[in-house]
C-alpha cells in the first residue's frame, strides 16, 4: 500500500534540528564573520576573502601550524610505539589484568585542565617533584623560561595523558588473537620478533588505525593542557593553533581574521584525517587480494 | 616420523588433585605406531584435546612421560618436538603469500634459500596449491587456509607427527568430504604418523586406520572401525558410534539364557559374569521385526531415504531398529528378534566376551557411516 503523506519528516526533524543547532548554525556564523569586518558597535562591513588572504600571508599562522604539526608528529611517534609496547607487556588474564586495566585508564579520566595543573606543579623547581629533582641534579630545567624545557614538558604531559588510550586499544586488538596463532607460531619456531611482525601487528592494524586517527585529531586541536601549563610560552614557543586562535579571537577581538583562521584550521584537520583514513583502508584492501 | 609412546600419562589442571574426578585425563598407556593414521574420537570435554596438546607439547602433563621413538620429550617445548598441528580455526600468516607461509617454518630454522624453494614447491604440489602460491593467504577460503597450515607442517620432511584438532569444524559441508579424502591420500602417499581429533564419528571412521574412543577422560576402546561397530567395548562406544546408536537393554543373564522385560531368550553362547549389573547391547541394524521373539510396540517410523528407522517400545524401554526401505512395518504390536552374532553382553558397562571365545569378525559388515 502506498501512503501519500509527509509524516516521515517528523521522524527526521529532531535530528535535523539537533545538527543545525550543534554544528551547522555555529559554523555558518563563523563563515559569516570570516567575510566581514567590524569596528565595534555591531557594525559590519563586507570584506570578501580579505581575511583568508591576510591569514595565508601571516607568518604567525604558519609558525603556529608548523609548531602544531611538529607536536602531533612527535607525540604520535612516541605514543603509538610506546602504547603497543605497553599493551604487549600487559597481563592477558587474571586479577592483574583487571588491576592494570584500571590503572591504565586513570589518566584518561582526569579532566584536561587538571592534567595541566598537575604538570604545572610537578615541574616547579620549588615544590614539584620533577622540577625539584632535576634542579638538585644540576639540570637547568624551567618550563616557563626555556624553549626545550617547555616542549619536553608539554610532550611528556601528553604522553602521560594519552598513551593509555593507544595501549588499551592495542590491548583489545591483542586479546582478539586466538591462542592457536601463538601455538602455530611455536610449532613453526617463529622468533618473538616474527610473532610480533606477522601475527600481532597485522591483527592490531585495525585498532591502531583508529588509535592514530583519534590521537592525531585530538593532538591537532590541543588547547587546555598547554594553555594551563605554559600559556603558550615562553614567547610563542608552545602557542599551538588553537591557543593562537583564542588569543586572536578573544584576546585581540579580531573576529574576522580569527574566523577565517578557524575555517582553514578545520579544513586542515579534515583533509589530513581523510588522507590518513584513505591510506590506511587502502592498505587493508591490498591485503585482501 | 616416529613412534609415540605414552607412559602412565595423566593430566590434571588442579594443583592438588584429590580424586580421579579431578583429572582431565585419566592414567593411560598407549603406543601410536609409526606411520599410522589414528582418530581420537569423543564428545566435547572428554579430554581428547588435552591429550593432543600433551603430545604436541603445548601442555606439559602433570603425570607420566611422553616418548618419541623411545626418547623422553615430556619437558621439551613444542618447537623442539618437530611436530605439526592443524587447528580448529585456520591459522595463516595474513600478510604473507601462500609461498611465504609455507616457507616460514623453514626460514625460521635457517635453511638455505634454494632448499626452501625446492621444498615449498614440492609441498605446494602435494596440497594442490601450486597455482595460488603467490596469492596472499588472507583472501583464501577456509579450506584452502587449512591446507596451508597442513602444508606448513609437511614442509619439514623430518616431522615426527601431524596432529589435527577438529580441522574441519569451519569448513563448508561439501568441502569437508573432499579435504578428508585428500588427507587420507596424503597419508597413503607419504606415510606420516597422523593423529586426528574429532567428535564426528563419520570423520573418525573414514579417516583412520585405528580409532581411539575417549569418554570422561579415559580411553574406552581402540580399534578398527569394524571392531568399534561390531564389538563396542563399553556401552558408551555402542551408543556414540552408529546412527542411531546401539540399543542397550537392562537384562538378567544366567549362563546362556537372558531375560529382557520379562521375556526369556537364548543367547546361544555362555558368559562368565561376576554379579555386576548386566546389560545387552544390540545395534539397530541387528534387530528384525517379525512374529517371533520379544513383544514390542511400534511407536513411530522415520524414513531417512536409504532405510527406515523404526522406534519401538519394548517393556518400557525405547528401541530403534533399521528396516529396509521397502519393508512393511506393522502399526501396533509386533515382535523383535536379534540377529545371531549381533548381541553384545555388558557387565557394569564393560563388554564381556563369550566364554567359548570370539567368533571371527566379518570384515564385510555394514559400514558404520
Amino acid at each position: 500500500m502506498k501512503t501519500d503523506n509527509q509524516r516521515a519528516w517528523f521522524l527526521v526533524l529532531p535530528v535535523l534540528v539537533l545538527v543545525a543547532f550543534s554544528a551547522v548554525i555555529p559554523l555558518m556564523t563563523v563563515v559569516n564573520y570570516s567575510v566581514q569586518d567590524t569596528f565595534g558597535n555591531n557594525q559590519f562591513f563586507w570584506a570578501g576573502l580579505e581575511w583568508f588572504k591576510t591569514q595565508l600571508e601571516s607568518e604567525r599562522m604558519w609558525d603556529a601550524l608548523w609548531r602544531q604539526l611538529a607536536f602531533s608528529g612527535i607525540i604520535l611517534a612516541i605514543e603509538v610505539p610506546l602504547g603497543v609496547f605497553v599493551a604487549l607487556n600487559m597481563p592477558k588474564k587474571g586479577v592483574w589484568a583487571s588491576v592494570v586495566l584500571v590503572l591504565m585508564s586513570l589518566p584518561l579520566l582526569i579532566p584536561w585542565n587538571v592534567v595541566g595543573t598537575i604538570w604545572q606543579i610537578f615541574g616547579r623547581s620549588d615544590i614539584g617533584l620533577l622540577g625539584y629533582t632535576l634542579d638538585s641534579l644540576g639540570i637547568d630545567y624551567n618550563y616557563t623560561q626555556g624553549f626545550y624545557a617547555a616542549w619536553v614538558t608539554v610532550i611528556a604531559m601528553d604522553v602521560w595523558h594519552w598513551t593509555s588510550l593507544v595501549a588499551l586499544l592495542a590491548y583489545a586488538g591483542l586479546q582478539s588473537i586466538p591462542d592457536a596463532y601463538y601455538q602455530a607460531a611455536r610449532i613453526d619456531q617463529a622468533s618473538r620478533w616474527a610473532v610480533f611482525r606477522y601475527i600481532e601487528l597485522p591483527k592490531m592494524r585495525g585498532v591502531l588505525t583508529i588509535a592514530i586517527l583519534l590521537r592525531f585529531m585530538d593532538s591537532f586541536k590541543i588547547y587546555t593542557e598547554p594553555f594551563v601549563l605554559t600559556g603558550g610560552g615562553p614567547g610563542n614557543s608552545t602557542t599551538f593553533l588553537s591557543i593562537d586562535l583564542v588569543k586572536m579571537a578573544l584576546g585581540q577581538f579580531d573576529l574576522g581574521p580569527a574566523a577565517a583562521f578557524s575555517l582553514m584550521y578545520f579544513l586542515v584537520i579534515m583533509v589530513i584525517s581523510y588522507v590518513f583514513y584513505i591510506v590506511m583502508t587502502n592498505l587493508d584492501k591490498e591485503d585482501g587480494k | 616420523m616416529a613412534k609415540i609412546t605414552l607412559q602412565s600419562l595423566a593430566h590434571t589442571y588442579l594443583d592438588e588433585p584429590q580424586s580421579p574426578e579431578d583429572f582431565a585425563l585419566q592414567e593411560l598407556n598407549h603406543d601410536w605406531n609409526d606411520g599410522e593414521a589414528y582418530a581420537l574420537l569423543g564428545p566435547s570435554g572428554c579430554g581428547k584435546s588435552t591429550l593432543l596438546n600433551i603430545i604436541s607439547g603445548l601442555l606439559i602433563p602433570s603425570h607420566g612421560r611422553v616418548l618419541f621413538d623411545g626418547k623422553d620429550v615430556t619437558d621439551l617445548p613444542t618447537a623442539d618436538r618437530n611436530i605439526a598441528q592443524v587447528f580448529q580455526f585456520p591459522v595463516v600468516y595474513d600478510t604473507m603469500t601462500v609461498r611465504e607461509n609455507l616457507a616460514f617454518p623453514l626460514r625460521n630454522r635457517g635453511l638455505p634459500a634454494s632448499e626452501v624453494q625446492d621444498r615449498v614447491s614440492r609441498v605446494g604440489d602435494m596440497i594442490g596449491m601450486t597455482d595460488v602460491l603467490d596469492r596472499r593467504a588472507a583472501g583464501l577460503t577456509a579450506d584452502a587456509k587449512q591446507k596451508i597450515s597442513l602444508g606448513r607442517g609437511m614442509v619439514r620432511d623430518d616431522v615426527n607427527a601431524l596432529l589435527f584438532d577438529e580441522p574441519l569444524t569451519v569448513i563448508d559441508p561439501h568441502m569437508k568430504w573432499e579435504l578428508r579424502t585428500q588427507l587420507k591420500k596424503l597419508h597413503r602417499d607419504f606415510g606420516h604418523t597422523m593423529i586426528y581429533v574429532t567428535h564426528d564419528q563419520t570423520e573418525a571412521l573414514t579417516f583412520a586406520d585405528k580409532v581411539v574412543v575417549m569418554y570422561d577422560g579415559r580411553v574406552v576402546q581402540m580399534g578398527t572401525p569394524v571392531e568399534l561397530f561390531e564389538r563396542p567395548a563399553h556401552t558408551f562406544v555402542g551408543y556414540f558410534i552408529g546412527s542411531p546408536g546401539m540399543n542397550v537393554f537392562d537384562a538378567r543373564i544366567d549362563g546362556s539364557k537372558a531375560q529382557i522385560a520379562g521375556t526369556r531368550f537364548d543367547l546361544k553362547t555362555g558368559y562368565k559374569l561376576n554379579g555386576g549389573s548386566t546389560k545387552i547391547g544390540v545395534r539397530p541394524e541387528n534387530i528384525r521385526l517379525g512374529d517371533h521373539g520379544l513383544p514390542a510396540r511400534v511407536k513411530r517410523v522415520e524414513d531417512v531415504g536409504r532405510h527406515k528407522i523404526v522406534r519401538l517400545d519394548l517393556g518400557g524401554q525405547e528401541v530403534a531398529a533399521v528396516a529396509g526401505e521397502g519393508a512393511q512395518i506393522p502399526s501396533g504390536g509386533t515382535h523383535v528378534q536379534f540377529v545371531e552374532g549381533g548381541v553384545n553382553v555388558y557387565e557394569n558397562d564393560w563388554r564381556v566376551p563369550p566364554a567359548d571365545g570370539e567368533p571371527p569378525l566379518e570384515q564385510n559388515t555394514k559400514d558404520a557411516a
